[in-house]
């Protein structure tokens, strides 16, 4: 984090404990995508530029599972299906604290999405994906996530880490998950 | 393909002399996410909490996982009349202070609730993150964050607004 005087414009740091260093102006709207009436399995942010340093997606979402709780959100790059996923994560479930982790996967995690419940009408949950140094081609790329869907009596807060392994550049980044109307999600550069 | 630069200051408020709340009001509804920063001592042990558009209905529901570096918690508020941001031990001593971000997401949207995302680290005491539901679909044009103990002179409250495509 950044902070820039508003009387005089200038510009100094202040690095806030696990938050990217960010210059206010140095944080750029890529892409948007708003989920339509008729919902999709997926969104997909494709042709992403290596001018950034970094990526930020923030989303709120929801998706068709008409049960109650939440699901996690999965994602993939550059449509690697293989098993070069790993993560772990940090779980609040309201009463009760879990961790969990995973290698060789074939997707990584990243945030949750609320479901449809009858009880949960117009509730959202919000997610914002950080994936750190995604140009860079002499490393694998490191992903982390904070995600949240409090429904009032239940839900979840996330805490996420994942690395894919793969030195490529990341050009596009899919979100799986049944996502219904009015999800939405942007894809934000960091430059640096 | 991008849109243009973002996460632009709207407001900053230092306090020259102690108080229990800073408001944020006439927010624009231009951008699509808020971020709130804040870095204050408070003169005692306090709660914190935040008031959006002067809604003190039962409206505010949070969940929370924290760590204090020997055990981790997570525990669940519903139906409250103002949301809950974070807990800080007050002046532990002279120059200790705690930082808050909270992410208003969507906050301008007339469809769904809203939902914020809050990271609050107090080094003398504890991490914690929280996710917090204001049942309202009407744009956030307000905010009124305050504790229940004085926030100290020279705590600093700066809101962002950032703009998506």
């Amino acid at each position: 984090m950044g902070i820039q005087s508003l009387k005089t414009g200038s510009r100094s740091r202040s690095v806030m404990s696990g938050n990217t260093l960010i210059y206010p102006g140095d944080f750029e709207s890529i892409a948007t995508v708003t989920v339509g009436s008729g919902g999709t399995s997926s969104v997909e942010f494709t042709s992403i530029p290596g001018t950034y340093s970094h990526l930020q997606i923030r989303a709120i979402c929801k998706n068709n599972n008409t049960s109650t709780g939440d699901d996690s959100i999965t994602i993939q790059f550059n449509s690697d299906t293989g098993t070069t996923y790993s993560g772990h994560a940090l779980y609040g479930s309201g009463s009760a604290v879990s961790a969990f982790g995973s290698a060789d996967m074939v997707n990584g995690y990243a945030g949750l999405c609320n479901r449809s419940n009858a009880s949960f009408a117009s509730m959202f949950t919000g997610n914002v994906i950080d994936i750190l140094d995604y140009a860079n081609t002499n490393k694998y790329k490191t992903v982390r996530s904070l995600g949240g869907a409090d429904q009032n009596g239940s839900g979840g807060i996330i805490f996420n880490s994942g690395n894919w392994r793969s030195t490529s550049a990341v050009t596009s980044i899919k979100l799986v998950q049944n996502f219904v109307q009015y999800s939405t999600f942007a894809l934000y550069g960091i430059r640096g | 393909m991008a849109a243009g630069r973002t996460y632009t200051p709207i407001a900053r408020t230092t306090l020259s002399t102690a108080s229990s709340t800073v408001t944020f009001s006439s927010i624009s509804g231009s951008y699509t996410d808020l971020v709130l920063v804040v870095n204050s001592r408070n003169a005692a042990t306090a709660t914190c909490w935040v008031t959006l558009n002067s809604d003190s209905g039962s409206n505010y529901s949070n969940t929370i996982l924290e760590g204090n570096g020997s055990t981790s918690v997570s525990a669940r508020q519903s139906n409250q009349t103002r949301g809950y941001t974070t807990y800080n031990s007050g002046p532990v001593s002279t120059n200790f202070s705690f930082n808050q971000i909270i992410n208003f997401m969507n906050y301008s949207n007339t469809t769904t609730y809203k939902t914020f995302l809050s990271r609050a680290n107090e080094a003398s005491r504890a991490t914690e993150t929280l996710v917090t539901l204001w049942r309202s679909t009407a744009a956030i044009t307000s905010i009124v964050y305050e504790s229940n103990s004085n926030f100290q002179a020279g705590s600093t409250f700066t809101l962002y607004g950032i703009a998506a495509a």
